[in-house]
């Protein structure tokens, strides 16, 4: 995996990329901020998010056998998947009992995240994303930077251009009703002759067997009613124990993620309803890493994430060098705290790293993960598990420095003795100097003016 | 009230004006302030690189130097924010400057006079980790002769961040970049802060830009 800094370079260094990049989050995260303030109780609501998602990750065992309970008792079928080659078999064994060579799918991250469109296509099943911006992404073989927009990275020209190279005839203008309409028809055809429609979850309820997607386009919608068959790829953290809980995030998600007040389409199903919608239907409960994350007592709040993305919104970082440069399914500051966590952190070394620890994103995470903290976890745990570094031995020497005021001294003496009037610093530190002034030191440090002035 | 001076490393080495400037005008309000010598780092720099054994060996060395002293008083939020995490029994003993003069001794006029433009930029350690508050605010509306504009995305990181200026030297500089041109923008002949080392960074950007802006501490406007 390229590291967060290399790709950072070069995402930074498209312009076209962080002109979109600024429009689109300065716009979400203004619309997020103005909704969010007509909330009274908006502080309390997330309290007891954060208290609800405690509570599942500390019981997760059981609601997952009353999920498992719940599901069968309303006539579905519930699968088990320790890692991604298990949850992609259970769908293209799915797809191939329907002779189905295209599934429709629903925007989901747990589907990236296993690399579900690649495993089916590799077993003869082409899944069709039925997204907007999802779609955009697969006709341009192109990945999502954004886990609510995964296409933010692109404008209404270049979207315009792609549809062109693809699915449309001229003319097109760039109007993105025009744009709309075009997906639409593509997709219609789509939605009415597929066999099996794939989807993720945003919540699964324990105690009723309820599966819950949020979206905002309807597409979500036709792909969980029109075919005869779904499957719902869902991580073993979207559990919520009760119907009524639904209540505290169906608020906290919207305005969270779109700026809205109220999601579009929040479509609930529970098992198989005689006569209404697929007769067929299976829930994969994916693992992937899951269980070992909730082992970590601090890292474990990232699987409290509801996907909002109102932490990429507000992120410096996020707002300059897009998702790409995460490299990661998950970006942004909640990619930077789960990815590693869910990968390893020896396989993704550069992201906890990749944060100024500004804290904006835990100021709006609906469910208060403590991502600055998380972060300084994971980079403790980047140090322990690094062999003997050059920056190792010289962090420890700085510590011996500071824990004794006498070398303390010797070392503000000997920085003054060897300052040179040149521009640059040595070393790692060149990077300072490139960009940024350093200021001489001055003549006389603080304690030595305490010392000339006060004699003690 | 015994009030123990925490200069910080950076405010020592780099910055000694800044603790100065927290001397005088503490003793210009009649406080007494003692400088503990032994006194070096509070750990930070160890802390958020991931050296949390030096981080807390040195967080715990600070406490025991501290922890006589009814009240700690720093010209950092970010080292306020530090100790206050890792040392919790001395955490509302410990003060960023501005916030000890108003909430603390509840002074907002300390008697300056500083007939300049001036903007404000809220460090991201002072609004979401030490929580200051319009603490610097008021205390600089009450400044004499001082226009105080308003700087445009305030809240916003300048790019510090510790080794992130280093370590994602890119990505800190973009986030500069910004942060630099709201600073010209307002047209203030001063962009002041409570955190030298994020002055150390947009003082750093604003040099090289040559655009004639200075950045100078929140005590040192307050000693004027």
């Amino acid at each position: 995996m390229t590291s967060f800094p290399e790709a950072a370079r070069i995402a930074l260094g498209d312009s076209q990329l962080r002109h979109n990049l600024r429009n689109a989050t300065t716009t979400i995260r203004d619309k997020r901020a103005r909704v969010v303030a007509e909330v009274l109780d908006w502080e309390e609501l997330r309290d007891a998010g954060r208290a609800i998602k405690a509570d599942v990750m500390h019981r997760l065992d059981e609601y997952l056998l009353q999920f498992e309970a719940s599901v069968q008792a309303a006539g579905g079928h519930v699968h088990w998947a320790r890692d991604a080659a298990e949850a992609n078999a259970v769908v293209l064994d799915v797809a191939r009992s329907h002779g189905a060579s295209e599934v429709v799918k629903v925007k989901s991250l747990t589907s990236d995240e296993i690399g579900l469109n690649d495993a089916l296509a590799a077993g003869g099943v082409q899944a069709i994303e039925t997204d907007f911006a999802e779609l955009i992404l697969q006709l341009d073989g192109d990945w999502s930077s954004h886990i609510l927009v995964p296409a933010i990275h692109r404008n209404r020209t270049e979207i315009r251009d792609l549809f062109l190279r693809t699915i449309a005839e001229p003319p097109l203008s760039d109007e993105p009703g025009e744009l709309a309409e075009i997906a639409r028809v593509y997709l219609r055809e789509k939605f009415l002759s597929a066999k099996v429609g794939v989807s993720g979850a945003n919540f699964g309820v324990a105690d009723t067997g309820t599966v819950v997607v949020v979206e905002s386009e309807g597409n979500g919608r036709m792909c969980t009613t029109l075919p005869p068959a779904l499957v719902t790829v869902v991580g073993i953290e979207k559990l919520v124990p009760t119907f009524a809980d639904l209540e505290v995030f169906l608020q906290l998600l919207p305005r969270s993620s779109t700026g809205e007040r109220m999601n579009p389409y929040t479509s609930l199903w529970t098992g198989v309803t005689e006569g209404d919608g697929p007769q067929e239907f299976h829930v994969v409960l994916l693992d992937n890493g899951r269980t070992r994350v909730l082992s970590d007592e601090i890292g474990r709040q990232a699987l409290h994430c509801i996907r909002c993305s109102a932490c990429l919104n507000v992120c410096p970082v996020y707002s300059r060098t897009g998702g790409h440069a995460y490299g990661s399914v998950y970006p942004g500051p909640i990619g930077a705290i789960l990815t590693p966590q869910l990968i390893g952190v020896e396989n993704a070394k550069s992201l906890p790293y990749a944060s100024s620890l500004c804290g904006a994103c835990y100021e709006v995470c609906p469910v208060k993960i403590d991502i600055p903290a998380v972060l300084l976890h994971l980079r403790a745990e980047v140090v322990k598990k690094e062999a003997a570094t050059p920056e190792r031995t010289v962090m420890r020497g700085i510590a011996r420095v500071f824990g004794n005021t006498r070398r303390y001294e010797r070392a503000q003496r000997l920085a003054r003795f060897v300052q040179r009037p040149a521009r640059r610093l040595p070393g790692p530190l060149a990077t300072w100097t490139r960009t940024r002034e350093l200021k001489p030191l001055p003549k006389e440090t603080f304690r030595e003016w305490w010392s000339r002035e006060r004699g003690s | 009230m015994r009030v123990g001076l925490f200069v910080t490393c950076l405010g020592d080495t780099l910055f000694p004006e800044a603790p100065q400037a927290v001397v005088r005008v503490l003793e210009r309000l009649g406080h007494e302030v003692e400088f503990p010598s032994e006194q070096t780092c509070c750990g930070q720099l160890h802390a958020n690189s991931g050296y949390h054994n030096e981080a807390a060996a040195l967080a715990q060395r600070f406490e025991g130097i501290f922890e006589d002293f009814d009240a700690v008083v720093s010209p950092s939020s970010s080292c306020v924010g530090m100790i206050r995490e890792y040392r919790p029994a001395l955490a509302s003993h410990v003060f960023e400057f501005s916030e000890f003069l108003v909430n603390r001794l509840g002074v907002e006029d300390v008697g300056a006079s500083f007939p300049h433009r001036v903007t404000y930029h809220p460090t991201c350690h002072s609004l979401r980790v030490a929580k200051v508050g319009d603490a610097p605010l008021r205390l600089l509306r009450a400044v004499r002769g001082l226009e105080l504009v308003e700087l445009p995305e305030a809240t916003e990181c300048c790019g510090f961040g510790g080794t992130f200026a280093v370590k994602n030297a890119e990505t800190s500089t973009a986030m500069l970049a910004d942060k630099c041109e709201a600073v010209i923008s307002t047209g203030a002949e001063v962009c002041t802060a409570v955190d030298n080392s994020c002055l150390m960074q947009i003082g750093g950007g604003l040099a090289r830009r040559q655009g004639g802006v200075r950045t100078m501490h929140l005590a040192e406007i307050l000693a004027s």
